[in-house]
């Protein structure tokens, strides 16, 4: 007879949208270990139908508000490949300005306010900030920091404004430039606190292998802009094959779809399951990390080619450097020549069109037909936190018997650390 | 002093405005001081039902949420809905043009059970009394805390009952509806900076109407300017489209799908 236990979570806390965690061992078998995504949808593959393409970007960035510039950038870029729209240099790098504004917002939301509560063992980030008030203030500031890049390049963070197929409707002032080149200067200090804060922190021993899948840019570029999906298992397929390598299938208990790589069924058990994400990039592009990025990853012992899930998290200190530095090379070169760039004109009226970028929570597709008369035809969105399911399942299979011999709270709690890991954007996944 | 215990429910949404509460960065701390929230998903473990003030993000988009939306009604004193989704439908409302056999059908190959049923998108006074509403998509980080200070002072959270482009106005943006971009400004209601015209793209009245707003005289502006009367209407289906919202424009503005 080997142990039972019962675990059942209703509405994770401290993650973005609804998941239950249900787990069941009878006699030592595992009969149920389930993340149900409960999250009601919403559609957006509908609602985007029928749409101007222009609307593309101010409709997919409602998908979720954590992630809205990686969808509006995303959106964008299927719309310009659709219509033969080939931006100008500036213009991308305006985009990947606000992009690693979205990333250090986003991984300094999930660590200071998310994850830091299971370091310190605290429910919420309300008592940290009485037990640990650097660590919530140097997090405070930045993510203010970051929400004012944003702000600068697409008028706010939540539903970036600006963003056009072939041009942006704002183009940031020098002084604008100057007021986030000094802010970036000044909080140096505070990412050199949040690594310090994070290498003291020891996370749970967890091993799957699965394959670690992210869109690499050509140039040598830390991976975000988008580009071929490369793999751990070594593969590397253009954008316009991304159904191969992310297969989507509809399982019972999720109102998100998961995901399986061709090296398997993407069942529970592990067969073809992928990650996407912090620690995926860094797997693959660990050689591309900025200086102080790298500096950070050996502060976190962080090992690139790690099959620790939980190593998701010191991988996202990590990225907030890479976009703390990524955002300050951005505006240098921006300040180097401030004129705004002219609109990049489509050559042709309609077309299918695949934009890839990496979020912060993974690679997003967006991938759309649009008519002769400009408005889309078709959408098909790939999240990253559907990507991500299948292996967040497998996971805790194999975290579930290592757990039995303790009490239920910490058996749950385990678990949920174990879901949190992940940074799960489950408004997303679902759409 | 006891501070007054405020929860956060979201339901069909982006969580977009729950996150632009956690923005208020440089005011979060002051404002935990002022408030006690004993329930925010989002952000923490406490989840207490002794609350007196309710925000409630999203639209009402399958069964399961009219049970439990009456059943925070029922706890709060005060009922604030956040966001176009809850106080409007917002984008949700889209998909009402749709049946939900249809929509299941295109996304789900027809599932329709258990974690896949959705219901039309309804915004939350549809179903209970709704007792202040802070607007737009999303919500402005300002204009939450004036509303926070004016629910704490015991007064009405105020909206201004103008026009969007008397904002931009006042802000100097040139008029993007005389540059041929369906803005419309001229019947949304303001309180938004006029942030959307500034930043380049046309006003989609996210908040809503003001109070004496003209649709016909819109669709003549639209036609002044080169657009046909339908796009004024095709924009307003982007945040305005819930029934009991189309039915103030429809009238003057039949949209394309209606002629």
């Amino acid at each position: 007879m080997g142990a039972s236990a019962a675990v059942a979570v209703r509405h994770l806390t401290r993650v973005e949208g609804h998941g239950n965690i249900v787990v069941d061992v009878q006699d030592g078998v595992i009969t149920r270990c389930d993340l149900e995504i409960v999250e009601a949808p919403r559609f957006f593959e509908v609602l985007l139908k029928d749409r101007p393409a222009d609307e593309a970007a101010r409709i997919a960035c409602r998908i979720c508000g954590i992630c809205s510039v990686g969808h509006a950038t995303a959106a964008v870029h299927a719309v310009e490949a659709a219509l033969g729209i080939t931006p100008g240099p500036k213009l991308r790098l305006l985009r990947r300005l606000n992009m690693a504004g979205e990333w250090l917002q986003s991984h300094v939301l999930h660590l200071g306010f998310l994850v830091a509560p299971d370091a310190f063992s605290e429910g919420s980030v309300l008592p940290l900030a009485a037990s640990h008030p650097d660590l919530v203030k140097g997090a405070l500031r930045l993510k203010r920091l970051a929400n004012d890049i944003c702000s600068t390049v697409s008028g706010r963070h939540v539903m970036p404004i600006s963003y056009h197929p072939g041009w942006m409707g704002y183009w940031p002032e020098p002084a604008e430039l100057e007021a986030l080149r000094g802010r970036l200067a000044e909080a140096a200090a505070d990412l050199d606190a949040l690594v310090e804060g994070f290498a003291q922190i020891q996370w749970p021993a967890l091993a799957r292998s699965a394959e670690h899948v992210a869109a690499l840019e050509p140039g040598g570029v830390y991976p975000m802009m988008g580009g071929p999906l490369h793999s751990t298992a070594g593969r590397v397929t253009p954008p316009a094959a991304y159904a191969a390598v992310l297969q989507e299938f509809v399982v019972d208990h999720s109102a998100a779809k998961h995901v399986r790589g061709p090296g398997g069924d993407g069942s529970r058990e592990g067969g073809g399951t992928i990650r996407v994400g912090a620690l995926a990039r860094i797997s693959l592009a660990y050689d591309r990390l900025h200086p102080r990025a790298s500096a950070a990853l050996e502060r976190l012992k962080l090992a690139p080619d790690s099959a620790n899930p939980f190593d998701n998290v010191p991988a996202q200190v990590v990225e907030a450097v890479q976009a703390h530095a990524e955002a300050a090379a951005a505006v240098e070169a921006l300040l180097a020549d401030p004129a705004s760039e002219g609109p990049a004109a489509p050559t042709r009226p309609g077309g299918e069109g695949i934009g890839i970028v990496e979020v912060p929570r993974g690679t997003l597709v967006h991938h759309y037909d649009i008519g002769a008369n400009g408005r889309i035809v078709r959408a098909n969105c790939l999240i990253p936190t559907a990507q991500n399911l299948a292996s967040i399942e497998a996971d805790m299979r194999v975290f579930v018997p290592a757990l039995l011999d303790r009490p239920k709270d910490a058996i749950t709690h385990a678990l949920e650390m174990l879901v949190r890991a992940y940074d799960p954007c489950i408004s997303c996944a679902v759409h | 002093m006891n501070r007054p215990r405020a929860a956060f429910f979201s339901f069909g949404s982006c969580e977009g405005c729950q996150l632009q509460v956690l923005s208020v960065e440089d005011t979060l701390l002051e404002l935990l001081a002022a408030v006690e929230v004993v329930n925010f998903r989002e952000a923490m473990d406490d989840r207490r039902d002794d609350y007196e003030i309710a925000f409630v993000e999203g639209s009402v988009i399958r069964p399961d949420d009219v049970a439990e939306i009456r059943q925070i009604r029922q706890r709060a004193r005060i009922l604030v809905a956040l966001g176009a989704c809850a106080c409007l439908g917002g984008v949700n409302a889209i998909r009402n043009r749709r049946t939900p056999q249809d929509l299941a059908g295109e996304v789900y190959g027809g599932r329709q059970d258990g974690v896949f049923e959705a219901l039309s998108a309804s915004p939350i006074s549809s179903v209970v009394q709704v007792d202040y509403e802070i607007r737009g998509c999303p919500i402005d980080r300002a204009e939450f805390l004036d509303a926070v200070r004016s629910l704490l002072a015991g007064t009405v959270p105020y909206t201004p009952p103008y026009a969007v482009c008397v904002q931009c106005t006042l802000r100097g943006t040139p008029c993007i509806l005389e540059r041929g971009l369906p803005c419309l400004g001229a019947i949304a209601r303001a309180g938004c900076e006029a942030i959307c015209p500034a930043y380049g793209a046309p006003c989609e009245a996210c908040r809503g109407f003001h109070d004496a707003p003209n649709f016909e005289a819109l669709g003549e502006a639209f036609a002044r300017h080169g657009m046909a009367r339908q796009m004024a209407a095709e924009k307003l289906q982007l945040f305005n489209d819930y029934r009991e919202v189309r039915a103030a424009w429809e009238r003057a503005l039949p949209s394309p799908s209606d002629t």
